[in-house]
């Protein structure tokens, strides 16, 4: 097997042809903030967060999706990158209705997390404050798209791990949203198995389970990748 | 000589202010530090001149609101979004998704004179330029102190731990 040697942030590493930049650096703790990627799903891209500089590239690439090439050079932390990521949180928060004071997921969140973690103090665009929906039909789970961002974990795990792809994203753009079954109420899915693996991966207080409070509405990510591991040897 | 320190209470509920005072002890440096000019803790009616510090607490939500942080900006050097409401609308942002017509559709007769007119919730830095953002539901005696210390200090403020919600 052969092994590309690259350089991320200036330190030489060792890579297996075909990994991606964000597993490389995670394999060397070299953080890069990350808010749809989950380790045991597949990739998609969404948030733009992992974005870094690539030398001989014009453009950001996301460390998520690029694949790690012979003799790349790499950074993951500069003013520019640090500009942008900052620029894609605040949109984040101005386009749905994030108040974490009174969330679910006040001190459990990714989302809330990586605006600490990144210096993010305020938003400088204008809020959309946008009308939306809870769907708390579900007996067990409730879904508030006030505090989705899309990342699309749920989708993910429902057709991936558990199999039975009840989310889906319904619309376009800014219209898109999180759908259960053909936009049915989640409560009256006939293909959810009410297992609540996608309660457990969602980033934000978006999936929540109910008569939780907010001391208890730890999310468990660990198990996707241990499921993906297991079923691997199974084949 | 002192600098000259105001604290202001808009669309808030006050709790900033309660972190404030759970200065405790250190309350007596600041006061030591600062001349406090202007403040719900004080009574003083008129908004003074030449204020160095401000820390506003609470959003932009009412004509009255929107005067009195125009004043407050003209008249004050440096600014302080201090708190979720003031930093991101908050609690009092809630209504913009519905509007204000649904807000006052609970009076028979919605009050028009006897209180300020309502307006769609701003963060403070929408409204007026802001020069430092203090977030959090309420933000920690801590976070508040350093901010105090380093403008006191003339240096850029570094809280550690700051984060949105409580």
């Amino acid at each position: 097997m052969s092994v590309y040697t690259l350089e991320i942030d200036g330190r030489e590493v060792g890579a297996r042809p075909g990994e991606t930049i964000l597993a490389v650096a995670r394999e060397h703790q070299i953080e890069i903030p990350t808010l749809c990627s989950l380790e045991g799903l597949s990739t998609v891209g969404a948030c733009r967060l992992c974005l870094t500089e690539v030398e001989g590239a014009s453009r950001l690439l996301p460390a998520c999706t690029t694949a790690v090439a012979e003799g790349m050079r790499v950074r993951t932390q500069s003013e520019r990158i640090a500009r942008y990521r900052r620029g894609i949180l605040e949109l984040l928060f101005a386009e749905r209705n994030h108040q974490c004071a009174v969330c679910v997921s006040n001190g459990h969140c990714d989302l809330q997390a990586l605006a600490t973690s990144l210096g993010m103090d305020h938003v400088r665009v204008p809020y959309r404050d946008p009308l939306l929906s809870v769907d708390a039909s579900h007996e067990r789970f409730a879904l508030d798209h006030n505090r989705c961002v899309l990342c699309t974990r749920c989708v993910r795990v429902c057709d991936e791990i558990e199999g039975a792809h009840t989310w889906d994203v319904a619309g376009r753009g800014i219209g898109s949203w999180i759908v259960s079954d053909l936009a049915d109420p989640w409560g009256e899915s006939s293909s959810c198995t009410g297992c609540g693996k996608c309660v457990q991966v969602c980033p934000t207080g978006a999936l929540f389970e109910k008569g939780k409070a907010i001391g208890e509405m730890t999310k468990r990510t660990a198990f996707v990748p241990m499921l993906q591991h297991m079923r691997g040897r199974r084949r | 000589m002192r600098p000259r320190l105001a604290t202001l209470w808009l669309d808030g509920c006050s709790g900033c202010h309660m972190s404030l005072l759970d200065l405790d002890e250190r309350l007596l440096e600041i006061i030591r530090d600062f001349e406090l000019v202007y403040s719900p803790l004080l009574d003083v009616k008129e908004y003074p001149n030449a204020v160095d510090i401000a820390l506003v607490e609470g959003a932009v939500s009412t004509e009255a609101d929107r005067r009195r942080i125009q004043i407050v900006r003209e008249r004050t050097r440096i600014l302080v979004s201090f708190g979720d409401c003031a930093v991101t609308g908050n609690v009092p942002a809630l209504r913009n998704r519905i509007g204000i017509d649904a807000v006052l559709a609970v009076y028979e007769t919605p009050p028009t004179r006897e209180v300020p007119m309502l307006l769609p919730v701003f963060p403070v830095h929408q409204v007026v330029a802001v020069d430092h953002w203090l977030p959090g539901c309420p933000p920690s005696p801590d976070a508040i102190f350093e901010v105090l210390r380093a403008l006191l200090e003339q240096r850029a403020p570094a809280p550690s731990g700051v984060r949105f919600g409580s």
